[in-house]
């Protein structure tokens, strides 16, 4: 099948409304005899949920969580973006597509993110329609605050739980629509496959986590918002149970799956303490604004630290290295994750970490206490302060930005953040790639929809900061209820579609085989086990830096480990009642079928752009040296995998990126 | 550190349920709670017995779903956290720990240390919204300027994670934190004023449907709430609801 993306004709800036103008609308009367099921209750399928209900569809949302409101987008800290350009700094729709398509590297759809920058104004005005408590000024406007690979400031916030808010909006949108009897919600409900009957997508297989019991659902379409998959190396800040499943089983059922090395490792999160971490967690980008990152500038006073003669706060300016200011000057503290994150890495490769591990860089904000702290005494009239007042003062502020983040540090690694500098190390935290999807964001099953972290098109090679929650909320608020109206308005004849037909039965014939396996195959290792190794091959070949030795062997080593896992795996408990090992069985089956797909793109693309580093893809010398060079020439497609029954011999299909209104650069940041 | 636990065991909801006790061994003190209770499980689970059920999904005290009453404390004996932010540096060497559900009659055992919350997904669905349709065509964001005060005490109210903590805490398994804190959220800001009224009576009605018992001003909850929530959105639900009464 070629790759079609549907991206409509003419300028970039009417597309969209050109296209929301000639689509085809299904009646009011009509959407009343149309279901559709939503997999997954984020800010993308919660905003789908609550929207297509609204319009009048029979919505079927499933969650794997006891609520809606449990979704992994609640753990989101930040902020969102919008070009509201409330701060009159110069932000626009265009600055923002701008920002985003340069950001990714200059692999993502034009057209795709132009829609996302420009309905991104509408999320804050629907956010606050709904009671989304944002920050605001003292004049009660919405305030804002800058992230990372932006010159303007168009993130807007609610404290550090951003994510939070905007999910519990999405939710009491879908609560309403609950009560109405407009959504089904099926909690604690996992889909293990999609059912295709004729061609279209109609319905899932799913499990209900309670009761063992295996489920048929059928509708009009299926709309998968099952997010990311950066559990694939086992550490992460994903949730526990944030999982590939639903994604890739409508992958092996005829969905391509799009660019899976795109991965972002985010710069600031908390390092690893031992062998038995089970999650890592994220401190905010938003830290980034008034944190300074630096090491010794000396590897003797790396030891000392180490050894804990010496305190960080006993190096003089000129012991320290603020390596990113030293590097980026423009940006700063403030490039983009992928640059941060190597620059990290680059730091304690050589030695200069600063914990135990040697993998750990500080995030200092004594600057900018100091510096809240003589404003406010000003502000306040305080003359000749002393700088234990200056101090005091600039704590307040800090901890009125950034409170509930520095208790979060406090309360994990046992230290204050607000008397010595927070010690942080990239790890996995978005994956850029995800469902091939083409401009209506149905996938290449007719009828099956990907949105959120779960498709690959908006992002590219790398995410900005504050743009994922703009991309949950812009799919599933604003995108997706007009583009699958234009699908259903084929089904008003169509009636309800039938569970008892040869379709549904393979599919849950299939399902029922694979768990049986699972709960009676009496291994020797438990699941934990095949996961912590996946994810240690996953980190350490396709990790921060890629090559083709490493990436090669991964393939092997993934497959090896895969043929292991259904040999030895060990799953207790039963079929028919609550089993999480069973569940996390399933889960880490799936890992490790797309860990090797996902080694495999990465071995195919022979360039570094964005969060996949390729070290035989580097600038060798003038003043980019040492950075990522991407290679336009050859590369600038999306890779779009079909599935062929090993992950190995999946085949790839290119859809070449156009960029007719922006210019191809280098990225620079410097 | 090596440790004694005692868990309730129980597996299914049908089912009568017990304490077991249980040996671990080498725990480290910077482990979080619920990895301690990870070495636990992939010890039984390498022994081939059953693990233990447990609610866990973020492990980052935000997505409200573990809930565990550790030796008679809704997320354990530190505060302003939830079981997940909970560190093996609060407990020394020897200790015998108690870990149970978190019991209220309107939570009934799922199994083992799980339950089933849903009273508080009805009393959310009950009238814990806007009644707002997705159009992107509301007004402009900043044309009703809100004061500071006023969308701070709203975002205090609307951290509530939804965990459960105030009801396993209180004597008399009172929700009133909860739904005061929701109620609290939307009637602090103009958006959510125009149907304060109706929303209150319909939560409160659904509250007492559930089976949650009333407040009687122990303040547990409070101390208890991994978030914070203060008891003054008891009082404000209170006086909301005298007011949609009159």
């Amino acid at each position: 099948m070629a790759l079609d993306s549907k991206v409509p004709k003419g300028a970039l800036k009417d597309k969209w409304t050109d296209y929301k103008n000639k689509i085809n609308l299904v009646n009011p009367a009509n959407k009343r005899h149309i279901d559709v099921i939503v997999v997954g209750t984020g800010l993308a399928g919660g905003s789908a949920s609550a929207t297509l209900a609204e319009l009048g569809y029979n919505v079927k949302a499933f969650a794997y969580q006891d609520s809606p409101r449990r979704a992994h987008s609640i753990a989101a800290q930040g902020g969102i973006n919008a070009a509201k350009n409330y701060q009159g700094d110069g932000d626009s729709t265009y600055r923002l597509f701008y920002d985003t398509v340069k950001g990714g590297d200059y692999r993502s759809r034009e057209a795709n993110v132009y829609r996302l920058a420009e309905v991104s104004t509408n999320i804050i005005d629907q956010c606050v329609a709904q009671g989304v408590p944002f920050a605001r000024d003292y004049g009660g406007l919405l305030d804002n605050r800058s992230f990372g690979g932006v010159l303007v400031s168009r993130t807007f916030y609610a404290k550090g739980q951003t994510g939070q808010q905007l999910l519990l909006g999405a939710y009491s949108a879908m609560n309403r629509q609950i009560a109405r009897g407009k959504i089904e919600m099926f909690n604690r409900h996992e889909m293990l496959d999609v059912v295709v009957v004729d061609g279209k997508a109609r319905g899932i297989i799913a499990r209900n986590l309670v009761t063992g019991e295996i489920e048929r659902h059928s509708a009009h379409a299926v709309v998968i918002a099952s997010g990311g998959y950066g559990n694939v190396y086992f550490l992460s800040t994903n949730a526990m149970g944030s999982n590939v499943t639903a994604a890739w089983k409508i992958h092996k059922k005829g969905a391509y799956f799009a660019n899976p090395c795109y991965t972002q490792i985010h710069p600031t999160c908390i390092p690893r303490s031992g062998d038995y971490q089970s999650k890592l967690t994220l401190m905010s980008e938003s830290l980034r604004n008034d944190g300074r990152i630096w090491v010794p500038k000396h590897l003797d006073d790396v030891k000392a630290i180490r050894e804990g003669k010496k305190k960080p706060t006993d190096l003089s300016e000129d012991e320290r290295d603020y390596y990113l200011e030293r590097r980026y000057p423009a940006f700063g503290n403030l490039v983009p994750r992928d640059v941060a994150s190597r620059a990290a890495k680059e730091r304690c490769d050589a030695g200069f970490g600063v914990n135990a591990t040697g993998e750990a860089v500080y995030l200092d904000f004594a600057a900018a206490i100091i510096r809240y702290g003589t404003e406010q005494a000003k502000i306040k009239n305080i003359n000749n302060p002393s700088e234990a007042k200056i101090k005091e003062l600039g704590k307040d502020i800090v901890k009125a930005k950034y409170g509930n983040l520095f208790q979060m540090y406090e309360k994990i690694v046992d230290e204050n953040p607000y008397e010595t500098p927070m010690m942080i190390y990239p790890a996995v935290h978005y994956t850029m790639g995800g469902v091939w999807v083409d401009y209506n964001l149905m996938t290449s099953i007719p009828g099956c929809y990907a949105i959120g972290e779960a498709n690959f098109s908006d992002h590219g090679a790398n995410r900005l900061g504050a743009s994922a929650l703009m991309q949950g909320l812009a799919d599933g608020y604003f995108v997706l209820p007009y583009t699958i109206g234009d699908y259903l308005a084929d089904d008003i004849r169509t009636g309800k579609i039938p569970t008892d037909t040869p379709e549904f039965d393979a599919a849950e014939k299939e399902v029922k085989e694979r768990i049986e396996f699972l709960i009676n195959n009496n291994g020797t290792h438990s699941v934990d086990y095949y996961h912590k190794k996946l994810g240690k091959i996953m980190w350490d070949k396709c990790g921060m830096s890629r090559n083709e030795k490493g990436l090669k062997e991964a393939m092997v080593e993934i497959k090896a480990l895969r043929e292991d896992f259904w040999k030895n795996v060990s799953v207790p408990g039963g079929l028919n009642e609550m089993n999480p090992e069973l569940e996390k069985a399933g889960r880490v089956a799936d890992f490790i079928e797309l860990g090797e797909l996902f080694a495999k793109d990465a071995l195919t693309r022979e360039e570094s752009c964005g969060g996949h580093f390729r070290e035989e893809s580097a600038e060798t010398d003038g003043p980019q040296k040492g950075e990522a060079k991407r290679n336009d020439k050859d590369f600038a497609f999306v890779s779009a995998w079909e599935y062929k029954g090993e992950p190995a011999d999946a085949v790839l299909h290119k859809e070449e990126l156009e960029f007719n209104d922006i210019e191809l650069k280098q990225r620079s940041y410097k | 550190m090596n440790l004694t636990l005692k868990i309730w065991r129980q597996k299914d909801s049908s089912s009568k349920g017990q304490m077991v006790d249980y040996k671990v061994t080498e725990i480290s003190e910077h482990m979080s709670f619920l990895e301690m209770m990870d070495v636990l499980n992939e010890q039984l689970v390498n022994s081939g017995e059953e693990p233990v059920a447990f609610d866990h999904d973020c492990r980052e005290g935000i997505c409200g779903m573990c809930s565990m009453y550790i030796n008679g404390e809704a997320h354990g004996p530190d505060r302003g956290v939830t079981t997940c932010q909970l560190h093996m540096r609060m407990f020394k060497d020897g200790d015998t720990i108690t870990i149970e559900p978190f019991r209220a009659a309107a939570f009934p055992v799922i199994k083992d240390l799980v339950v089933d919350r849903m009273a508080f997904e009805r009393i959310q669905q009950a009238g814990g919204y806007i009644s707002v349709n997705t159009s992107g065509n509301t007004q402009d964001a900043n044309s009703i300027p809100i004061s500071k005060h006023a969308a701070d005490e709203a975002m205090d109210a609307a951290t509530c994670i939804g965990c459960g903590a105030c009801v396993a805490t209180c004597k008399n398994s009172s929700a009133m934190l909860f739904v005061g804190a929701k109620v609290s959220q939307y009637a602090l800001l103009p958006q959510g004023q125009v149907e304060a009224a109706d929303r209150v009576k319909n939560m409160v009605a659904q509250m007492d449907l559930e089976g949650f018992g009333n407040c009687t001003n122990t303040g547990a909850c409070e101390v208890e709430c991994p978030k914070g929530i203060s008891l003054d959105n008891i009082a404000r639900m209170n006086r909301e609801l005298m007011k949609a009464n009159i």
